[in-house]
Protein backbone atom coordinates (compact mmCIF):
# COMPACT_ATOMS: atom_id res chain seq x y z
CA UNK A 1 0.00 0.00 0.00
CA UNK A 2 3.06 2.25 0.45
CA UNK A 3 6.31 1.57 -0.69
CA UNK A 4 9.27 3.85 -0.01
CA UNK A 5 12.04 2.90 -2.12
CA UNK A 6 15.40 5.31 -1.38
CA UNK A 7 12.94 8.32 -0.50
CA UNK A 8 15.10 11.09 -0.14
CA UNK A 9 13.48 14.50 0.77
CA UNK A 10 15.35 17.75 0.90
CA UNK A 11 13.78 21.15 2.26
CA UNK A 12 15.81 23.90 1.26
CA UNK A 13 19.37 23.08 2.54
CA UNK A 14 18.70 21.01 5.41
CA UNK A 15 18.53 16.79 4.16
CA UNK A 16 14.68 16.20 6.20
CA UNK A 17 14.79 12.24 4.65
CA UNK A 18 17.48 10.30 3.79
CA UNK A 19 17.64 6.58 1.90
CA UNK A 20 14.23 5.77 3.56
CA UNK A 21 13.25 2.37 2.57
CA UNK A 22 10.21 0.54 3.64
CA UNK A 23 6.50 -1.39 2.21
CA UNK A 24 4.04 -1.59 3.98
CA UNK A 25 0.43 -3.22 3.51
CA UNK A 26 -3.26 -2.61 3.51
CA UNK A 27 -4.45 -3.39 7.45
CA UNK A 28 -0.89 -2.86 8.50
CA UNK A 29 -0.64 -0.33 11.37
CA UNK A 30 2.90 1.58 11.24
CA UNK A 31 3.98 4.05 13.90
CA UNK A 32 6.67 6.17 13.13
CA UNK A 33 8.99 7.12 15.73
CA UNK A 34 12.34 9.44 16.12
CA UNK A 35 13.32 12.90 17.98
CA UNK A 36 12.40 16.32 16.68
CA UNK A 37 13.19 17.47 13.14
CA UNK A 38 13.86 13.41 12.64
CA UNK A 39 12.20 13.83 9.30
CA UNK A 40 8.57 12.65 10.99
CA UNK A 41 5.83 15.02 9.71
CA UNK A 42 7.85 15.04 6.29
CA UNK A 43 7.43 11.52 5.75
CA UNK A 44 3.44 12.43 6.41
CA UNK A 45 3.66 15.24 4.19
CA UNK A 46 5.33 13.22 1.22
CA UNK A 47 2.77 10.32 1.45
CA UNK A 48 -0.50 13.19 1.55
CA UNK A 49 1.48 14.68 -1.96
CA UNK A 50 2.41 17.62 -0.09
CA UNK A 51 6.41 17.37 -0.74
CA UNK A 52 7.86 15.89 -3.79
CA UNK A 53 10.88 13.81 -3.24
CA UNK A 54 14.42 15.00 -4.37
CA UNK A 55 15.19 11.41 -5.35
CA UNK A 56 14.32 8.16 -4.60
CA UNK A 57 10.77 7.34 -4.77
CA UNK A 58 7.63 6.89 -2.58
CA UNK A 59 4.61 4.73 -4.26
CA UNK A 60 0.82 4.59 -3.13
CA UNK A 61 -1.43 2.35 -3.48
CA UNK A 62 -1.45 -1.38 -5.64
CA UNK A 63 -2.50 -3.35 -8.44
CA UNK A 64 -6.22 -3.25 -7.22
CA UNK A 65 -6.13 0.02 -5.94
CA UNK A 66 -4.27 2.81 -8.22
CA UNK A 67 -3.30 5.98 -6.44
CA UNK A 68 -6.00 8.07 -8.17
CA UNK A 69 -8.68 5.87 -6.66
CA UNK A 70 -6.96 6.06 -3.19
CA UNK A 71 -8.67 7.98 -0.49
CA UNK A 72 -6.27 9.41 2.12
CA UNK A 73 -7.66 10.33 5.59
CA UNK A 74 -5.54 12.43 7.36
CA UNK A 75 -5.71 13.97 11.03
CA UNK A 76 -3.05 16.97 11.72
CA UNK A 77 -1.61 18.10 14.98
CA UNK A 78 -4.59 20.14 16.61
CA UNK A 79 -2.32 22.19 18.48
CA UNK A 80 -1.18 24.21 14.83
CA UNK A 81 -4.69 24.98 13.75
CA UNK A 82 -6.28 28.25 14.68
CA UNK A 83 -8.84 28.12 16.88
CA UNK A 84 -10.27 31.64 16.04
CA UNK A 85 -12.00 30.93 12.60
CA UNK A 86 -15.86 30.08 13.09
CA UNK A 87 -17.02 26.83 12.76
CA UNK A 88 -18.92 24.09 14.04
CA UNK A 89 -17.32 21.12 14.26
CA UNK A 90 -20.09 19.45 11.62
CA UNK A 91 -18.81 22.12 8.83
CA UNK A 92 -15.28 20.65 9.18
CA UNK A 93 -16.13 16.68 8.57
CA UNK A 94 -18.50 18.16 5.64
CA UNK A 95 -14.90 19.55 4.05
CA UNK A 96 -13.96 15.90 3.34
CA UNK A 97 -17.82 15.10 1.98
CA UNK A 98 -17.41 18.07 -0.78
CA UNK A 99 -13.82 19.26 -1.05
CA UNK A 100 -14.16 22.51 0.30
CA UNK A 101 -15.62 24.65 3.23
CA UNK A 102 -19.15 24.23 3.32
CA UNK A 103 -22.16 27.08 3.39
CA UNK A 104 -25.01 25.18 3.90
CA UNK A 105 -25.06 21.47 4.47
CA UNK A 106 -27.55 19.44 2.05
CA UNK A 107 -29.57 16.91 4.18
CA UNK A 108 -27.33 14.00 2.60
CA UNK A 109 -24.51 15.54 3.44
CA UNK A 110 -25.22 16.48 6.74
CA UNK A 111 -26.33 12.46 7.38
CA UNK A 112 -22.77 11.70 6.34
CA UNK A 113 -21.19 13.93 8.72
CA UNK A 114 -23.25 13.06 11.19
CA UNK A 115 -22.60 9.35 10.60
CA UNK A 116 -18.68 10.08 10.84
CA UNK A 117 -18.88 11.90 13.98
CA UNK A 118 -21.55 9.55 15.40
CA UNK A 119 -18.62 6.61 14.62
CA UNK A 120 -15.72 8.54 16.74
CA UNK A 121 -18.14 9.28 19.67
CA UNK A 122 -18.51 12.98 18.64
CA UNK A 123 -21.97 13.41 17.24
CA UNK A 124 -22.86 15.65 20.67
CA UNK A 125 -20.17 17.99 19.48
CA UNK A 126 -21.54 18.43 15.92
CA UNK A 127 -22.69 21.91 16.58
CA UNK A 128 -20.42 23.35 18.57
CA UNK A 129 -17.92 25.78 17.78
CA UNK A 130 -14.31 24.30 17.54
CA UNK A 131 -12.81 27.22 19.40
CA UNK A 132 -14.59 25.70 22.39
CA UNK A 133 -13.16 22.33 22.28
CA UNK A 134 -10.64 20.64 24.08
CA UNK A 135 -7.69 19.40 22.12
CA UNK A 136 -8.88 15.81 22.41
CA UNK A 137 -12.51 16.70 21.60
CA UNK A 138 -11.05 18.73 17.98
CA UNK A 139 -8.65 15.67 17.51
CA UNK A 140 -11.87 13.59 17.13
CA UNK A 141 -13.67 15.94 14.86
CA UNK A 142 -10.72 15.49 12.86
CA UNK A 143 -10.80 11.52 12.86
CA UNK A 144 -14.28 11.68 12.00
CA UNK A 145 -13.04 13.94 9.04
CA UNK A 146 -10.52 11.81 8.21
CA UNK A 147 -12.71 8.63 8.13
CA UNK A 148 -15.19 10.21 5.70
CA UNK A 149 -15.13 8.06 2.34
CA UNK A 150 -13.56 4.56 3.68
CA UNK A 151 -10.22 5.63 3.48
CA UNK A 152 -7.70 3.28 2.18
CA UNK A 153 -4.82 4.81 4.32
CA UNK A 154 -5.55 7.20 7.46
CA UNK A 155 -2.52 9.47 8.68
CA UNK A 156 -2.29 11.03 12.09
CA UNK A 157 0.44 13.53 13.45
CA UNK A 158 1.08 12.88 17.14
CA UNK A 159 -3.05 11.83 18.20
CA UNK A 160 -1.67 11.61 21.75
CA UNK A 161 -0.73 15.33 22.19
CA UNK A 162 -4.32 16.37 22.46
CA UNK A 163 -6.00 14.34 24.36
CA UNK A 164 -6.16 13.14 27.83
CA UNK A 165 -5.40 9.65 28.91
CA UNK A 166 -8.77 8.09 28.79
CA UNK A 167 -9.20 9.40 25.39
CA UNK A 168 -6.19 8.28 24.34
CA UNK A 169 -7.31 4.83 25.58
CA UNK A 170 -10.44 4.89 23.26
CA UNK A 171 -8.50 6.71 20.29
CA UNK A 172 -6.75 3.24 19.78
CA UNK A 173 -9.44 0.59 20.47
CA UNK A 174 -10.61 3.33 17.34
CA UNK A 175 -7.99 3.00 15.17
CA UNK A 176 -7.55 -0.78 15.83
CA UNK A 177 -10.63 -1.68 14.58
CA UNK A 178 -10.27 0.80 11.12
CA UNK A 179 -6.66 -1.97 10.81
CA UNK A 180 -7.90 -5.16 11.70
CA UNK A 181 -11.88 -4.92 10.48
CA UNK A 182 -11.69 -2.17 7.76
CA UNK A 183 -8.38 -3.15 6.68
CA UNK A 184 -7.20 0.19 6.90
CA UNK A 185 -3.82 1.16 6.51
CA UNK A 186 -2.46 3.27 9.75
CA UNK A 187 0.27 5.99 9.69
CA UNK A 188 0.90 6.91 13.04
CA UNK A 189 3.60 9.77 14.26
CA UNK A 190 3.65 9.10 17.69
CA UNK A 191 6.22 9.77 20.75
CA UNK A 192 4.17 6.84 22.52
CA UNK A 193 6.88 4.18 22.82
CA UNK A 194 3.70 2.09 24.41
CA UNK A 195 1.76 2.74 21.53
CA UNK A 196 4.58 1.60 18.83
CA UNK A 197 4.85 -1.76 20.64
CA UNK A 198 1.20 -2.54 21.80
CA UNK A 199 -0.67 -1.58 18.72
CA UNK A 200 1.64 -1.19 15.67
CA UNK A 201 2.21 -4.18 13.27
CA UNK A 202 5.20 -2.40 11.94
CA UNK A 203 8.15 0.52 13.67
CA UNK A 204 9.52 2.95 11.77
CA UNK A 205 12.77 4.72 13.45
CA UNK A 206 13.70 7.96 11.77
CA UNK A 207 16.72 10.09 12.86
CA UNK A 208 16.75 11.98 9.13
CA UNK A 209 18.32 8.43 7.79
CA UNK A 210 16.51 5.52 8.52
CA UNK A 211 17.30 3.65 11.76
CA UNK A 212 15.58 0.43 11.85
CA UNK A 213 12.29 -0.60 10.46
CA UNK A 214 10.56 -3.94 11.45
CA UNK A 215 7.94 -5.60 13.24
CA UNK A 216 7.98 -3.76 16.96
CA UNK A 217 9.25 -6.50 18.70
CA UNK A 218 12.48 -6.67 16.56
CA UNK A 219 12.78 -3.22 15.56
CA UNK A 220 12.40 -1.54 18.71
CA UNK A 221 15.74 -2.58 19.98
CA UNK A 222 17.70 -0.57 22.56
CA UNK A 223 20.76 0.04 20.54
CA UNK A 224 18.19 0.95 17.03
CA UNK A 225 16.24 3.34 20.07
CA UNK A 226 19.84 5.37 21.00
CA UNK A 227 20.87 5.61 17.27
CA UNK A 228 17.62 7.13 16.63
CA UNK A 229 17.60 9.89 19.54
CA UNK A 230 21.06 10.33 19.99
CA UNK A 231 25.02 8.74 20.96
CA UNK A 232 25.34 6.07 22.50
CA UNK A 233 26.13 6.11 25.68
CA UNK A 234 24.58 9.54 26.49
CA UNK A 235 22.91 9.25 29.59
CA UNK A 236 20.16 11.83 29.06
CA UNK A 237 18.77 9.68 26.19
CA UNK A 238 19.10 6.96 27.99
CA UNK A 239 16.67 8.55 30.73
CA UNK A 240 14.21 9.56 27.96
CA UNK A 241 14.15 5.99 26.65
CA UNK A 242 13.50 4.27 30.13
CA UNK A 243 10.54 7.36 30.60
CA UNK A 244 8.75 5.42 27.52
CA UNK A 245 7.25 8.63 26.48
CA UNK A 246 9.11 11.73 26.12
CA UNK A 247 7.22 14.29 26.12
CA UNK A 248 8.81 16.87 23.38
CA UNK A 249 7.28 17.64 20.69
CA UNK A 250 7.65 17.83 16.64
CA UNK A 251 7.38 20.90 14.74
CA UNK A 252 9.53 19.85 12.00
CA UNK B 1 -33.33 65.78 4.10
CA UNK B 2 -33.72 63.46 0.97
CA UNK B 3 -32.96 65.87 -1.95
CA UNK B 4 -29.82 63.53 -2.76
CA UNK B 5 -32.54 61.40 -4.33
CA UNK B 6 -33.03 63.58 -7.31
CA UNK B 7 -29.05 63.88 -7.38
CA UNK B 8 -27.91 62.48 -10.19
CA UNK B 9 -24.11 62.18 -9.14
CA UNK B 10 -25.42 61.13 -5.85
CA UNK B 11 -26.82 58.43 -7.18
CA UNK B 12 -23.87 57.33 -8.61
CA UNK B 13 -21.95 57.61 -5.79
CA UNK B 14 -24.61 55.48 -3.65
CA UNK B 15 -24.62 52.54 -6.17
CA UNK B 16 -20.40 52.29 -6.62
CA UNK B 17 -20.23 53.32 -2.63
CA UNK B 18 -22.53 49.96 -1.54
CA UNK B 19 -21.25 47.59 -4.32
CA UNK B 20 -17.35 48.60 -3.28
CA UNK B 21 -18.27 48.70 0.54
CA UNK B 22 -20.15 44.96 -0.26
CA UNK B 23 -17.19 43.68 -2.32
CA UNK B 24 -14.26 45.08 0.15
CA UNK B 25 -16.10 43.32 2.86
CA UNK B 26 -16.45 40.27 1.51
CA UNK B 27 -12.79 40.00 0.68
CA UNK B 28 -12.31 41.56 4.29
CA UNK B 29 -13.92 38.26 6.33
CA UNK B 30 -10.67 36.67 4.35
CA UNK B 31 -7.98 39.41 5.35
CA UNK B 32 -9.52 39.23 9.16
CA UNK B 33 -9.61 35.49 9.34
CA UNK B 34 -5.88 35.24 7.58
CA UNK B 35 -4.58 38.18 10.30
CA UNK B 36 -3.63 40.23 7.13
CA UNK B 37 -4.88 43.97 7.21
CA UNK B 38 -1.81 45.19 6.98
CA UNK B 39 -1.79 43.71 3.13
CA UNK B 40 -5.38 46.34 2.77
CA UNK B 41 -3.13 49.20 4.02
CA UNK B 42 -0.02 47.74 1.69
CA UNK B 43 -2.24 47.90 -1.70
CA UNK B 44 -3.65 50.91 -0.91
CA UNK B 45 -0.54 52.50 -0.54
CA UNK B 46 0.62 50.38 -3.87
CA UNK B 47 -2.23 52.29 -5.30
CA UNK B 48 -1.08 55.46 -4.33
CA UNK B 49 2.31 54.36 -6.89
CA UNK B 50 0.03 54.00 -9.59
CA UNK B 51 -1.93 57.22 -9.24
CA UNK B 52 0.94 59.54 -9.03
CA UNK B 53 2.43 57.82 -12.40
CA UNK B 54 -0.77 57.98 -14.00
CA UNK B 55 -1.71 61.92 -13.19
CA UNK B 56 2.37 61.87 -14.28
CA UNK B 57 1.42 60.85 -17.62
CA UNK B 58 -2.26 62.66 -18.21
CA UNK B 59 -4.15 58.90 -17.94
CA UNK B 60 -6.86 58.19 -15.83
CA UNK B 61 -6.04 56.86 -12.94
CA UNK B 62 -8.15 53.77 -12.53
CA UNK B 63 -6.80 52.24 -15.76
CA UNK B 64 -3.21 52.92 -14.54
CA UNK B 65 -3.50 52.36 -10.67
CA UNK B 66 -4.94 48.96 -11.17
CA UNK B 67 -2.31 46.89 -13.25
CA UNK B 68 0.17 48.60 -10.85
CA UNK B 69 -1.57 47.56 -7.94
CA UNK B 70 -2.27 43.80 -9.49
CA UNK B 71 1.49 43.73 -10.26
CA UNK B 72 2.33 44.58 -6.51
CA UNK B 73 -0.10 42.27 -5.23
CA UNK B 74 1.46 39.31 -7.02
CA UNK B 75 4.84 40.39 -6.39
CA UNK B 76 3.72 40.48 -2.78
CA UNK B 77 2.32 36.62 -2.61
CA UNK B 78 5.02 35.45 -4.98
CA UNK B 79 7.80 37.36 -2.49
CA UNK B 80 5.84 35.42 0.72
CA UNK B 81 5.35 32.18 -0.71
CA UNK B 82 8.72 31.52 -3.24
CA UNK B 83 11.47 33.25 -0.13
CA UNK B 84 12.27 32.38 3.75
CA UNK B 85 10.41 35.98 4.37
CA UNK B 86 6.91 36.70 6.08
CA UNK B 87 4.27 38.45 4.33
CA UNK B 88 4.10 41.52 6.69
CA UNK B 89 7.82 41.85 5.61
CA UNK B 90 6.76 41.45 1.24
CA UNK B 91 4.04 43.74 2.20
CA UNK B 92 6.47 46.33 4.18
CA UNK B 93 8.68 46.53 1.18
CA UNK B 94 6.50 46.89 -1.87
CA UNK B 95 4.31 49.43 0.80
CA UNK B 96 7.72 51.96 0.73
CA UNK B 97 8.84 51.27 -2.84
CA UNK B 98 5.62 52.40 -3.92
CA UNK B 99 5.31 55.16 -2.19
CA UNK B 100 8.96 56.41 -2.66
CA UNK B 101 7.72 56.21 -6.30
CA UNK B 102 4.50 57.58 -5.78
CA UNK B 103 6.28 60.54 -4.65
CA UNK B 104 8.76 61.10 -7.27
CA UNK B 105 6.38 60.65 -10.02
CA UNK B 106 4.18 63.10 -8.56
CA UNK B 107 7.45 65.72 -7.75
CA UNK B 108 8.10 65.34 -11.26
CA UNK B 109 4.94 66.37 -12.45
CA UNK B 110 4.22 70.59 -13.55
CA UNK B 111 2.02 72.31 -11.35
CA UNK B 112 0.02 71.29 -8.48
CA UNK B 113 -0.26 68.43 -6.75
CA UNK B 114 -3.89 69.62 -5.11
CA UNK B 115 -5.38 66.47 -6.86
CA UNK B 116 -3.51 63.96 -5.77
CA UNK B 117 -4.46 64.77 -2.09
CA UNK B 118 -8.11 63.72 -2.78
CA UNK B 119 -7.10 60.50 -3.13
CA UNK B 120 -5.56 60.17 0.24
CA UNK B 121 -8.94 61.28 2.10
CA UNK B 122 -11.64 59.94 -0.75
CA UNK B 123 -14.69 62.53 -2.11
CA UNK B 124 -17.59 61.35 -3.49
CA UNK B 125 -17.73 63.60 -5.99
CA UNK B 126 -15.14 62.11 -7.40
CA UNK B 127 -17.01 59.15 -8.52
CA UNK B 128 -17.42 59.14 -12.95
CA UNK B 129 -19.37 57.52 -15.00
CA UNK B 130 -16.48 55.32 -15.60
CA UNK B 131 -15.70 54.46 -12.49
CA UNK B 132 -19.30 53.39 -11.99
CA UNK B 133 -18.87 51.06 -14.77
CA UNK B 134 -15.57 49.31 -13.47
CA UNK B 135 -16.94 48.98 -10.50
CA UNK B 136 -19.98 46.89 -11.62
CA UNK B 137 -17.42 44.81 -13.69
CA UNK B 138 -15.39 43.90 -10.36
CA UNK B 139 -18.69 43.02 -8.48
CA UNK B 140 -19.89 41.44 -11.19
CA UNK B 141 -16.62 39.24 -11.76
CA UNK B 142 -16.50 38.74 -7.90
CA UNK B 143 -20.06 37.65 -7.94
CA UNK B 144 -19.64 35.21 -10.35
CA UNK B 145 -16.46 33.05 -8.62
CA UNK B 146 -18.21 33.17 -5.34
CA UNK B 147 -19.30 29.94 -5.54
CA UNK B 148 -16.49 28.43 -7.40
CA UNK B 149 -13.81 30.68 -4.45
CA UNK B 150 -15.36 31.33 -1.52
CA UNK B 151 -15.37 27.43 -0.29
CA UNK B 152 -11.60 26.91 -1.23
CA UNK B 153 -10.48 30.43 0.17
CA UNK B 154 -12.38 29.53 3.44
CA UNK B 155 -11.10 25.94 4.00
CA UNK B 156 -7.14 27.25 2.88
CA UNK B 157 -7.82 30.16 5.19
CA UNK B 158 -8.53 27.59 7.81
CA UNK B 159 -6.45 25.83 7.62
CA UNK B 160 -3.58 25.64 4.44
CA UNK B 161 -2.33 22.37 4.47
CA UNK B 162 -5.53 20.62 5.25
CA UNK B 163 -6.98 22.32 1.76
CA UNK B 164 -3.45 21.28 0.03
CA UNK B 165 -3.62 17.80 0.82
CA UNK B 166 -7.50 17.70 -0.17
CA UNK B 167 -6.40 18.89 -3.46
CA UNK B 168 -7.48 22.36 -3.79
CA UNK B 169 -5.11 25.00 -5.61
CA UNK B 170 -3.68 27.10 -2.51
CA UNK B 171 -1.32 28.82 -4.45
CA UNK B 172 -4.08 29.76 -7.85
CA UNK B 173 -6.69 31.11 -5.09
CA UNK B 174 -3.89 32.61 -3.45
CA UNK B 175 -3.06 34.67 -6.37
CA UNK B 176 -6.04 35.49 -7.31
CA UNK B 177 -7.38 36.62 -3.93
CA UNK B 178 -4.55 39.55 -4.06
CA UNK B 179 -5.84 40.38 -7.41
CA UNK B 180 -9.16 40.64 -6.78
CA UNK B 181 -8.32 42.38 -3.44
CA UNK B 182 -6.03 44.67 -5.31
CA UNK B 183 -8.41 45.48 -7.94
CA UNK B 184 -11.84 46.38 -5.15
CA UNK B 185 -8.93 48.57 -3.72
CA UNK B 186 -7.99 50.46 -6.41
CA UNK B 187 -12.09 51.13 -7.07
CA UNK B 188 -12.60 51.94 -3.64
CA UNK B 189 -9.74 54.11 -3.23
CA UNK B 190 -11.90 57.71 -4.67
CA UNK B 191 -14.17 57.14 -1.80
CA UNK B 192 -12.30 55.99 1.02
CA UNK B 193 -9.17 57.26 0.36
CA UNK B 194 -5.60 55.36 0.67
CA UNK B 195 -5.18 56.24 4.08
CA UNK B 196 -8.50 54.29 5.52
CA UNK B 197 -8.84 51.69 3.29
CA UNK B 198 -7.27 49.30 5.70
CA UNK B 199 -9.62 49.89 8.13
CA UNK B 200 -12.77 49.65 5.40
CA UNK B 201 -11.84 46.41 4.80
CA UNK B 202 -11.45 44.97 8.21
CA UNK B 203 -13.93 46.57 10.29
CA UNK B 204 -17.48 45.16 8.71
CA UNK B 205 -15.45 41.44 8.83
CA UNK B 206 -14.33 42.38 12.18
CA UNK B 207 -17.86 43.00 13.52
CA UNK B 208 -19.24 40.36 11.26
CA UNK B 209 -16.92 37.80 13.31
CA UNK B 210 -18.47 39.35 16.83
CA UNK B 211 -21.92 38.09 15.85
CA UNK B 212 -21.37 34.46 13.58
CA UNK B 213 -20.85 31.27 14.99
CA UNK B 214 -19.97 30.24 11.24
CA UNK B 215 -17.71 31.77 8.38
CA UNK B 216 -20.89 31.74 6.07
CA UNK B 217 -22.94 33.96 8.90
CA UNK B 218 -19.78 36.11 9.07
CA UNK B 219 -19.67 37.12 5.45
CA UNK B 220 -23.24 37.45 4.85
CA UNK B 221 -23.26 39.89 7.90
CA UNK B 222 -19.55 41.18 6.89
CA UNK B 223 -21.48 42.30 3.44
CA UNK B 224 -24.53 43.30 4.51
CA UNK B 225 -22.49 45.89 7.50
CA UNK B 226 -20.13 46.78 4.78
CA UNK B 227 -23.15 47.89 2.53
CA UNK B 228 -25.18 49.26 4.86
CA UNK B 229 -22.23 51.39 6.54
CA UNK B 230 -21.02 52.67 3.14
CA UNK B 231 -24.55 53.76 2.04
CA UNK B 232 -25.20 55.57 5.87
CA UNK B 233 -21.84 56.96 5.10
CA UNK B 234 -22.01 58.59 2.04
CA UNK B 235 -25.74 60.14 2.61
CA UNK B 236 -24.09 61.13 5.95
CA UNK B 237 -21.36 62.86 4.31
CA UNK B 238 -23.85 64.25 1.74
CA UNK B 239 -26.04 65.98 3.70
CA UNK B 240 -23.27 67.11 6.39
CA UNK B 241 -20.96 68.27 4.26
CA UNK B 242 -18.36 65.86 5.87
CA UNK B 243 -15.85 63.96 3.41
CA UNK B 244 -16.98 60.29 2.99
CA UNK B 245 -14.27 57.96 3.44
CA UNK B 246 -14.17 59.26 6.98
CA UNK B 247 -17.85 59.18 7.51
CA UNK B 248 -17.93 55.41 5.96
CA UNK B 249 -15.35 54.30 8.37
CA UNK B 250 -17.53 56.22 11.31
CA UNK B 251 -20.15 54.58 10.33
CA UNK B 252 -18.54 51.03 10.36
CA UNK B 253 -17.45 52.29 13.35
CA UNK B 254 -20.73 52.48 15.22
CA UNK B 255 -21.74 48.97 13.84
CA UNK B 256 -18.55 47.29 15.63
CA UNK B 257 -19.13 49.32 18.73
CA UNK B 258 -23.09 47.64 18.30
CA UNK B 259 -21.84 44.10 17.81
CA UNK B 260 -19.08 44.48 20.17
CA UNK B 261 -21.91 45.30 22.81
CA UNK B 262 -23.85 42.74 21.79
CA UNK B 263 -21.18 39.93 21.94
CA UNK B 264 -20.31 40.76 25.26
CA UNK B 265 -24.06 40.81 26.32
CA UNK B 266 -24.61 37.30 25.28
CA UNK B 267 -21.05 36.67 27.57
CA UNK B 268 -20.30 33.36 25.25
CA UNK B 269 -18.29 34.02 22.48
CA UNK B 270 -18.88 32.40 19.03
Amino acid sequence: MIVAKNLTVQLGDRTALQNISFKIDQGNFLAVLGPNGGGKSTLLKSILGLISPSSGSLGLGSEDLPRRTLKIGYVPQVKSLDRTFPAQSIELVATSVIGRWPHRLSHKNHNISMAALDKVGAAHLAYQSIRSLSGGELQRVFLARAIIGDPHILLLDEPESGIDVSGTADLYTLLEDLHTDAKVCIVIVTHDWDVAFHHATHVLLLNSQQIGFGRPEIALTESAIRNTFGHVGHKHETLAISSHSPTDHDHD
Amino acid sequence: MTEWIQNAFMIRALVAGVLVGALASYYGTFIVQRRLSFLGSGLAHAAFGGIALALLLQQDPLFVAIPFTVFVAIAINWVRSKTILAADTAIGVFFAVSVALGVIFLSMRKGTTYDAFSYLFGSILAISMADLWIIILIFLMGLTTLPRLWGNWAFATFDEESARADDLSVSRDDYLLNVMLAITIVAAIKMVGILLIAAFLVIPAASARLLSPTFFWMTVFSVVLGAASAFSGMVGSYELDLPSGATIILCQAIFFGLALLWSRWRAEPV
